[in-house]
C-alpha cells in the first residue's frame, strides 16, 4: 500500500535502473551487430574491424544482464528515482534545450540562442522583459565577435545571416 | 654547462619588451581559448599561425607557445566552476574540483589547479633544458607495443577502484570502448558500426561525449534539486591564493610523483589527457584520503592538473628533436615551424639554437606570465558563481552547444551532445560510473590501433608485449596496478563489507 | 585560355542567388563576399594542413583576398566527412578544398556516397613526390640489397605507411607485385610518426614523402634508395652527407616498377560558375609567385606541376581510373 502511494509520488529507482541497463544491453547488441557486419574473424591483416568490437559488444550484454538480474534479485524497492515535480523541473530544461539543438542546423546557432536565452529567462527565471531580451541578444552577438570574428571560426548560420549578407 | 649558457642567451632574446607583450597577449587568449569548450589550444593556436608570418620565428613561437600555456591554465576554469572540461586533460580535474567550488571552495581549487598546473609544466621545462638529448633517444624507443604498454598501464591505474558496483562499471567502460570503435577503422581503414550514416564517419568525439555527459547532465541534475549551482559562499579576495599556498606544500611528494608521471607521459608521446588520469588515479590510491576523491580533495586537483601540464610541457620536445607532435597543439606548432623555414628534427639544436633556447627560455618566462595572469583573475573568476542559475544555465548550454559544434563543425554533433547529457543525467543517478567510460572513449581507439599495430609487426604473436625489457616493465606495472586494486578491493571486503 | 569546366549547367537561378544576397553585382569579375572556408579533409600537422596553412598566410601576408580565409580541418573517416562537407555547400563558392590522394582512396575503399565528380575542379597546385626510405643503419645501400634482405626476411619485412589503403599502401603493394617479395604494411596516423618509427628500428622501410623524413636525412638517421617518379628530382641543393634530392634515382631504374604522384589541388563547392572558378585561379596563381610558396616547393622537393581548367580535370579523370585499377588489383575496394 505504502508502495502504491510511493509510485505516485515518482518514477522508482527500479524501474529506472532497469530501463537504463536495457538501453545499454541494446547498443551492446547494435554493436555486436555491426562488428558482424565488417566481420569478426582473423584476416590477413591480423584482427578484422570488427573483432574487438565484437567482443565488447558481447561484454556489455553480459554485464547488463547480470545488472538485470541483480536488479530482479534484489526484488521491489520503494526507493525513488525522483518526485514528479523534480522530474518536472528537469524536462523543463530538457524540452527547450532539445528544442533548440534541433533548431541550430536549420536556423543557425545565432537566432536559436537568443530564443533558448529567452524562453528559459522568462519561463523559469521570470526576469523582466529588459533584462531578458538584453541577455538573449547579448550572449550570441559577443559568441559572433568572439568566434567569427576574432578566432574566425565560423558557426552555423540560417537564413536571417545569409539575407543580412554574414 | 654549455646549455646553462645558452639559456642565458635564450632568455636575453626573450626579455624584449615585444616580446614580453607578445607573452601576456598570448598568454590572455589562451586563457579564453581554453575556457571555451570546443575551442582548444590547437584551434588557437592553427588560427593565430598564419599571422605570425611577418614576425621574426623566435617571437611568433614566444607568442603562440604563450597562447598554449594560456590553453593548458585555462582548461581548468570551467571544469572547476560548471564541471565542463573546456580540454580533454582536464577532465580529471572535474572529478573534485567541481565538489570543491560547489562546497564554496572555488577559489582555494582554481589557485590549486593553477599553481599545480605552473610547477608540472616548470619541472618539464628544467627536464628539457638538463636533458633534453637524452629523453629524444628514449622516445625512440617507443613503438606500437610500447605504446600499446602506455595506454594499458593508464587504464589499469585509473580503473577498478570506483565505489560503484563491479558490473556497472564494466558495462560503463566497453560502452566507451564501443563509442570509440565507431567511424572508420584506423588499420583496415574499412567503416564499422556506422550503419551507412554518414554524420558517424567522424565517429564519437571525447569531447562531446564529456560535455554532455558532465556540462548538460550536471545542470539537469542541479534542476532536478532545485535551480542552484551551489558555489554561492565562494570569497571574493585574494587572500584565498595566499591561504592556499601555505597549503600546498604539504603535498610536494604528490607533486613530484605526477610531475614525473606527466613528463613520462608527454615524451612517449602519450600526451596531457592520459597523464592526467593516470595521476589521479594513482594519487587516489597513494593518498591517505584516497577513499575520500571525488568529494572536493585538494589532491584530486593538484594531480592530474600538475600531471597534464607537465605532459603538455614535455610533448613539447619530441616535436623539437624529432618531428613527432606530442599533441594536437604540437602537431600544429610543428606545421609553423616548417613555415617558419625551420625544419624540426635532430638538427634543429645544432642549426636554429638561437630559436631552440628562446622557446625554452620563453617557456620559463611565459609560465610565470601565464601564473600571474590566471593568478589575479581567481576572485573574478569564482564571482561568476554568484551569478543566478536561470541566467547562467542558458548561457552554458549555448557555450556547450558552440563547443560541441567546433570540435567537427557539424550541427549533428549538437544534437549528439544533448544525447549525452540526457544519458549523462540517468547514468549517474542510476550510479554508472562516467569517468571509465569517458577514459575509454579516450584511450579506446588508440589503445586498439597500437594493439592492432604490435600484432602486425609481430606476425599475429602475443609475445611481442613482453618482447623486451621496456615493453615487460611497461605491461608489468600496468598488471601490477590492475591487480593492486583487485587485491585492495578483496582486502576491504574482508575487513568490513559495509565499507565495500 | 578558356575553362570548359566539364559539362556544368550553370543555372542562372544559382548565379542571382548567389549574387543576389550582395548588392551591388558587378557583371564581370566575381569576388568573395564573405569569408573563405578552406577545408582540409585532413589532421591537423599533416601534409595537405601544412599546405593549406601556408596559403592562408601568403594570402594573409600579401593581402591577395579582400576577406579572410578560415582554415577548417575536416579529418574524419579518412576525410570523407570534408568531402561530404563541400559537396552539401552546392551555390556556395565561399567553400575551397584542398585534396590529396584521398580524395580517389577514401571512397573507393569505404564506399562513402562521394566522387569527385560531385565538386568543381579549381587547380593543380603541385605533386607531392614519394621516396622508399630505410633505416640509415641497415647494410642495404641500394633498392636490390633491400629487396634481397626483403626476400630473406620471407614476408616479416615491415614497411610502415600513413592510413590504411591509401597512396603509401598503394606504393607498398605495386613494390609487392613488381619484385614478388611480401611485405607486412603497418599504417600510422601521421607521415612524422612514419619517419620516427623507421629511426627507431619499429619498421623496416618507408614510402614517406620528401617534407616527412628530409629532417631525418639530414639528421644522417634515414638513407633514400630510390624516388617514385618517372625522372630523378630537379632540386641539387645538397641534403645530407653530400646527396641531393636530384641524386636519388628513380625505383623504375633500379627494377621497382612503380611511379606515383599525389596530388595536392584545390576544388570547391558544386555548381560553381567559371567566373568564381577564375578568381580562386587567379588566387593560387598568385600565391605561386610568393618567396614563400617557392621555400616550401623547394624543402619539400615538390613537383611544381601547375594545371587548371580541362587539363586539370582530364588528369583528375586519368588519376581516378588509375586508383581504382590499382586498388581492385589490391583488393582494398569496399565490399558494401
Amino acid at each position: 500500500m505504502a508502495r502504491k502511494a510511493k509510485a505516485l509520488e515518482g518514477l522508482t529507482q527500479r524501474s529506472v535502473e532497469i530501463a537504463v541497463a536495457l538501453a545499454i544491453m541494446l547498443l551492446g547488441i547494435i554493436t555486436v551487430y555491426g562488428s558482424i557486419l565488417v566481420g569478426i574473424g582473423w584476416g590477413a591483416e591480423g584482427p578484422k574491424a570488427g573483432f574487438l568490437p565484437f567482443y565488447i559488444g558481447l561484454f556489455i550484454i553480459g554485464s547488463c544482464a547480470i545488472n538485470l538480474f541483480s536488479i530482479f534479485a534484489a526484488g521491489e524497492s520503494d526507493r525513488l528515482f525522483a518526485e514528479w515535480g523534480q522530474l518536472r523541473q528537469v524536462m523543463s530544461v530538457v524540452v527547450p534545450a532539445t528544442v533548440y539543438v534541433f533548431l541550430v542546423d536549420p536556423i543557425g546557432i545565432y537566432l536559436a540562442s537568443f530564443l533558448l536565452i529567452a524562453v528559459f529567462m522568462k519561463w523559469i527565471g521570470r526576469y523582466s522583459w529588459a533584462t531578458t531580451i538584453g541577455v538573449a541578444i547579448g550572449m550570441p552577438l559577443v559568441s559572433y565577435m568572439v568566434f567569427e570574428k576574432w578566432f574566425l571560426v565560423p558557426l552555423p548560420k540560417g537564413p536571417i545571416e545569409a539575407m543580412l549578407g554574414l | 654547462m654549455e646549455e646553462i649558457g645558452n639559456l642565458f642567451q635564450g632568455f636575453a632574446t626573450v626579455i624584449q619588451p615585444f616580446n614580453i607583450v607578445l607573452m601576456f597577449v598570448g598568454i590572455i587568449l589562451g586563457v579564453l581559448i581554453g575556457v571555451l569548450p570546443g575551442l582548444g589550444g590547437a584551434n588557437g593556436v592553427a588560427i593565430l599561425l598564419p599571422l605570425t608570418f611577418s614576425m621574426s620565428p623566435t617571437s611568433a613561437i614566444i607568442l603562440l607557445s604563450c597562447i598554449y600555456w594560456g590553453a593548458l591554465f585555462g582548461g581548468a576554469i570551467t571544469s572547476i566552476l560548471f564541471n565542463i572540461p573546456g580540454e580533454p586533460w582536464s577532465v580529471a580535474t572535474t572529478f573534485d574540483g567541481y565538489p570543491m567550488a560547489q562546497q564554496g571552495k572555488a577559489g582555494e581549487a582554481l589557485t590549486a589547479a593553477f599553481t599545480s598546473s605552473f610547477v608540472g609544466a616548470l619541472f618539464a621545462v628544467i627536464m628539457i633544458t638538463l636533458v633534453a638529448p637524452l629523453v629524444a633517444a628514449f622516445a625512440l624507443r617507443f613503438g606500437p607495443a610500447e605504446k600499446f604498454g602506455v595506454y594499458f598501464l593508464a587504464f589499469c591505474s585509473f580503473i577498478g577502484m570506483s565505489k560503484e558496483p563491479p558490473f556497472k562499471t564494466l558495462a560503463a567502460m566497453m560502452l566507451g570502448f564501443a563509442l570509440a570503435s565507431v567511424g572508420l577503422d584506423q588499420v583496415t581503414g574499412q567503416l564499422r558500426l556506422t550503419f551507412g550514416f554518414t554524420h558517424l564517419l567522424t565517429g564519437f568525439d571525447f569531447l562531446i561525449a564529456v560535455i554532455g555527459l558532465f556540462g548538460i547532465g550536471e545542470i539537469l541534475l542541479t534542476m532536478e534539486e532545485g535551480l542552484a549551482f551551489r558555489g554561492n559562499k565562494a570569497k571574493m579576495d585574494l587572500k584565498v591564493v595566499l591561504k592556499t599556498w601555505k597549503e600546498l606544500p604539504k603535498y610536494w611528494m604528490l607533486s613530484l610523483r605526477s610531475c614525473l608521471i606527466g613528463c613520462w607521459m608527454g615524451i612517449t608521446p602519450a600526451g596531457a589527457t592520459p597523464a592526467s588520469f593516470m595521476s589521479y588515479g594513482i594519487a587516489k590510491r597513494i593518498s591517505k584520503r584516497g577513499k575520500n576523491f571525488g568529494n572536493g580533495e585538494i589532491e584530486g586537483v593538484i594531480a592530474p592538473e600538475t600531471a597534464a601540464h607537465a605532459a603538455g610541457t614535455a610533448a613539447l620536445l619530441p616535436m623539437l628533436s624529432l618531428g613527432v607532435p606530442g599533441s594536437p597543439t604540437a602537431a600544429v606548432l610543428l606545421g609553423g615551424l616548417l613555415i617558419w623555414g625551420l625544419q624540426p628534427g635532430p638538427m634543429l639544436f645544432i642549426e636554429n639554437k638561437e630559436f631552440v633556447w628562446g622557446l625554452i627560455a620563453s617557456m620559463y618566462i611565459g609560465n610565470i606570465v601565464g601564473l600571474i595572469v590566471v593568478l589575479t583573475c581567481v576572485p573574478l573568476l569564482a564571482a561568476i558563481l554568484r551569478v543566478p542559475f536561470s541566467i547562467i544555465a542558458p548561457l552554458i548550454l549555448v557555450l556547450c552547444a558552440i563547443g560541441a559544434y567546433s570540435v567537427n563543425n557539424s550541427t549533428f554533433d549538437v544534437v549528439m551532445m544533448m544525447v549525452f547529457g540526457v544519458a549523462g543525467y540517468f547514468l549517474k543517478k542510476t550510479n554508472y560510473p562516467l569517468a571509465p567510460l569517458v577514459l575509454a572513449i579516450v584511450l579506446g581507439s588508440k589503445a586498439e590501433e597500437a594493439f592492432r599495430q604490435s600484432l602486425l609487426s609481430s606476425q599475429g604473436s602475443l609475445s611481442i608485449f613482453w618482447s623486451n625489457a621496456l615493453v615487460g616493465t611497461i605491461m608489468g606495472l600496468g598488471l601490477i596496478a590492475l591487480f593492486w586494486s583487485a587485491i585492495s578491493n578483496v582486502w576491504s571486503r574482508v575487513r568490513g563489507p559495509a565499507t565495500a | 585560355m578558356k575553362h570548359p569546366i566539364r559539362n556544368f549547367t550553370y543555372s542562372a537561378v544559382a548565379a542571382v542567388a548567389a549574387t543576389m544576397m550582395i548588392a551591388p553585382a558587378s557583371a564581370q569579375k566575381w569576388e568573395p563576399t564573405r569569408p573563405v572556408e578552406f577545408i582540409i579533409p585532413a589532421g591537423t600537422g599533416g601534409g595537405a594542413d601544412i599546405m593549406a596553412r601556408t596559403i592562408q598566410g601568403i594570402v594573409t601576408k600579401h593581402n591577395l583576398m579582400k576577406q579572410p580565409m578560415v582554415v577548417i580541418n575536416k579529418a574524419g573517416g579518412a576525410g570523407g566527412e570534408g568531402f561530404l562537407d563541400v559537396k552539401g555547400s552546392a551555390n556556395n563558392p565561399h567553400k575551397i578544398i584542398i585534396t590529396l590522394s584521398n580524395l580517389f582512396t577514401t571512397p573507393l575503399a569505404t564506399g562513402i556516397p562521394f566522387n569527385w565528380k560531385d565538386l568543381t575542379p579549381v587547380a593543380m597546385l603541385a605533386l607531392d613526390e614519394f621516396v622508399l626510405w630505410v633505416n640509415a643503419e641497415k647494410p642495404y645501400k641500394n633498392v636490390k640489397e633491400f629487396i634481397d634482405a626483403a626476400k630473406a626476411a620471407n614476408g616479416t619485412f615491415k614497411m610502415g605507411g600513413t592510413g590504411s589503403k591509401q597512396e603509401d599502401q598503394i606504393i607498398t603493394e605495386a613494390v609487392q607485385k613488381s619484385t614478388g617479395v611480401k611485405f607486412t604494411y603497418i599504417p600510422f596516423r601521421g607521415g612524422g610518426e612514419v619517419a620516427v618509427q623507421l629511426v627507431g628500428n619499429h619498421v623496416d622501410s618507408t614510402v614517406n614523402n620528401p617534407n616527412e623524413a628530409v629532417a631525418q636525412w639530414r639528421a644522417g638517421k634515414v638513407r633514400p634508395l630510390c624516388v617514385f617518379d618517372n625522372k630523378p628530382l630537379p632540386y641539387k641543393e645538397q641534403i645530407a652527407d653530400g646527396k641531393s634530392w636530384a641524386d636519388i634515382p628513380t625505383c623504375k631504374s633500379q627494377g621497382l616498377n612503380m611511379d606515383y604522384l599525389m596530388l595536392r589541388g584545390i576544388f570547391m563547392s558544386p555548381k560553381a560558375t567559371p567566373d568564381q572558378v577564375n578568381y580562386y585561379v587567379d588566387l593560387f596563381k598568385k600565391v605561386r609567385e610568393t618567396p614563400e610558396w617557392k621555400d616550401l616547393m623547394n624543402t619539400g622537393a615538390f613537383n611544381q606541376t601547375f594545371m587548371t581548367g580541362a587539363e586539370y580535370t582530364k588528369w583528375v579523370e586519368n588519376e581516378e581510373k588509375r586508383h581504382r585499377d590499382l586498388m581492385k588489383e589490391a583488393g582494398f575496394l569496399a565490399s558494401n
